[in-house]
């Protein structure tokens, strides 16, 4: 058996202890959807049943069929959320890649300077600059539509993704593209013949955390930009579900499952790539 | 001499989208922020100056309260965050099977869109039916319905609770790699000398921890002192104020009451605390990495 095999055999007891820790640390982590869960399954009598009750008892999936008529606009507000993260990804991507690889590759007089101004960027959440951003969008006159949601979320989501395949991109070895230039290829030829292809792993990356990154500001910027329902993300279509007097809680529930089903999918799919992906900048600075 | 300038310029073609959008979008508001913070500019067409009139309102008692609510709300949330994030990827480095599932499962806080992991805290904590209050009556550890958000201290802890609990997916990944980058001969060393599990993490892992630890908090706090969704969505800063911090006060006075003149002193004064956390926390990476090459 090898050293590190042995180092790592545990006694009964540290198993135990082990197990312990983690049963503690996911329930704390996993409840609220435990609970959320169960809530869609039982019917709304028993959901205020008194002593309250943890299992659904003669629980069923009828929420998830009424909620498609007692939400209004559900099905939209899932178009909007793809909609919107789907043209924030591409606009980043766009951005974020040759901004990458200019601050991966080339050291000139401000790439310090400016780099941490980007960094800094990621800083300021977007309610300190709500202000002046809801003017510039109403003398714009593109209050309550889709440019008004997308066009702050890219701004956030910019140095992250930047930060993230910069050092990817770091990682490929120079004499590629060196090469490259000596064989005479312009600059321009050889980022997107010799880097884009081999960076590729990389910029999924990004592409997968600027979509959740999205989905998951959908608030702020929809709550404070938009006020008409067909254009409304999930988040805030629900959230303006939640705020009525009377809160069908089982057919709330049973759609934010729904909603949050196909992103958690994909996220389990790529969840390999993705903590590999973040870790990397956090570790090798 | 000539190529390096050709690639300077190429480098600054290739930035130039970003710079251009990030100056638009965030440059220039922060500019504006700051001159209307002097205005008294509301829904009103005309906006007159009035110098330092915004700042001289927000100095008062409730505001002084606010401040010092927004740091004790901010500080506990990044401790807690810290304690459980980095209890978590302990837990999680231990070579048991499972782990990798363990590991995904501790995703979902993160990756799901945040407002709707908030309707279900705010579902654990409604008072008449929610599984907190229910359980805690179920175990005869209340006598009554306890609605967690409706009195102040609850709130409060009930908000940073919430807080915690998106973040500590993150601190846990982070600290997760960063053990996981401490070099494996070190315990092989530690092992063969005789030293044993616990030996080998309080001498090993954790000191050589502390820079990720420091990297971590510091970014933890610069989110939990913006955080924004968790408060509006459960409390919407009540009850009675108890759980408003800076970012929903500003919001409440600039969005709410279309108070921008007022509401921009307010944001500028986030923006003064966001940059001595920046700056500060520039300076600790910076010296933690160069430490490190040392």
């Amino acid at each position: 058996m090898s050293q590190p095999a042995m180092i790592n055999r545990y006694r009964w007891y540290e198993l135990v202890g082990i197990y312990a820790g983690i049963f503690v640390f996911l329930s704390f982590i996993l409840s609220p959807f435990v609970e959320g869960f169960l809530v869609s399954l039982k019917p709304l009598g028993l959901l205020f049943s008194s002593p309250y009750r943890f299992w659904p008892e003669d629980g069923s999936f009828e929420a998830y069929r009424t909620m498609w008529v007692s939400v209004p606009g559900f099905a939209r507000y899932i178009f909007n959320s793809f909609f919107i993260s789907t043209i924030v990804t591409a606009v980043v991507l766009v951005l974020v890649v040759p901004s990458a690889y200019a601050f991966a590759r080339f050291k000139f007089r401000g790439s310090g300077a400016l780099l941490a101004a980007f960094l800094a960027v990621n800083m300021f959440s977007g309610a300190v600059l709500l202000i002046p951003l809801f003017r510039l969008m109403r003398s714009l006159g593109v209050l309550n539509t889709y440019f008004a949601m997308i066009v702050p979320g890219v701004a956030f989501l910019i140095p992250s993704g930047i930060w993230l395949l910069r050092t990817y991109m770091m990682r490929i070895p120079r004499e590629l593209d060196e090469a490259a230039f000596v064989d005479g290829a312009s600059h321009f030829y050889t980022l997107r013949r010799v880097i884009l292809p081999i960076a590729m792993p990389g910029i999924t990356v990004v592409a997968i955390t600027t979509f959740i990154g999205s989905y998951a500001q959908q608030f702020i910027f929809a709550l404070t930009f938009n006020s008409k329902t067909e254009y409304m993300p999930l988040p805030i279509g629900l959230y303006a579900y939640f705020g009525r007097q009377e809160v069908i809680w089982n057919e709330l529930m049973a759609a934010s499952f729904v909603g949050i089903a196909p992103a958690v999918i994909l996220i389990f799919l790529m969840q390999r790539y993705l903590v590999a992906g973040l870790t990397a900048g956090a570790v090798k600075q | 001499m000539s190529v390096r300038r050709s690639t300077v310029i190429f480098a600054w073609i290739l930035l130039l989208p970003a710079v251009l959008y990030v100056t638009v979008i965030v440059a220039y508001p922060l500019v504006d922020t700051f001159i209307l913070s002097f205005t008294d500019a509301s829904l009103k067409k005309t906006t007159k100056w009035v110098g330092t009139a915004n700042y001289d309102k927000i100095f008062n008692a409730t505001f002084a309260e606010v401040i010092l609510r927004t740091f004790v709300w901010t500080a506990f949330s990044v401790a807690i965050k810290m304690i459980i994030g980095t209890f978590g990827a302990v837990m999680l480095n231990a070579a048991v099977p499972g782990r990798s599932l363990f590991r995904v499962l501790t995703m979902p806080p993160w990756i799901v869109p945040m407002a709707i992991g908030i309707f279900m805290w705010g579902w654990m904590y409604n008072g008449q039916f929610g599984m907190i209050s229910g359980m805690l009556q179920n175990w005869g550890l209340a006598d009554g319905p306890v609605a967690f958000l409706a009195h102040g201290s609850t709130a409060f802890w009930a908000t940073i609770i919430t807080d915690v609990w998106i973040g500590v997916p993150l601190v846990t990944l982070y600290m997760l790699a960063s053990m996981q980058a401490i070099p494996q001969d070190l315990y092989e060393a530690a092992w063969t000398d005789g030293a044993g599990r616990f030996y080998r993490f309080r001498r090993i892992t954790l000191p050589l921890l502390v820079p990720s630890m420091i990297t971590m908090s510091m970014l933890s706090l610069i989110a939990t002192f913006n955080s924004f969704d968790i408060i509006w969505i459960l409390t919407q800063g009540g009850p009675n104020g108890d759980t408003t911090t800076m970012i929903i006060d500003t919001y409440r006075t600039a969005i709410g009451s279309k108070k921008y003149g007022e509401g921009a002193a307010r944001a500028v004064l986030i923006c003064i605390f966001l940059s001595i956390f920046c700056i500060a926390y520039f300076r600790v990476t910076h010296r933690l990495a160069s430490g490190e090459s040392r």
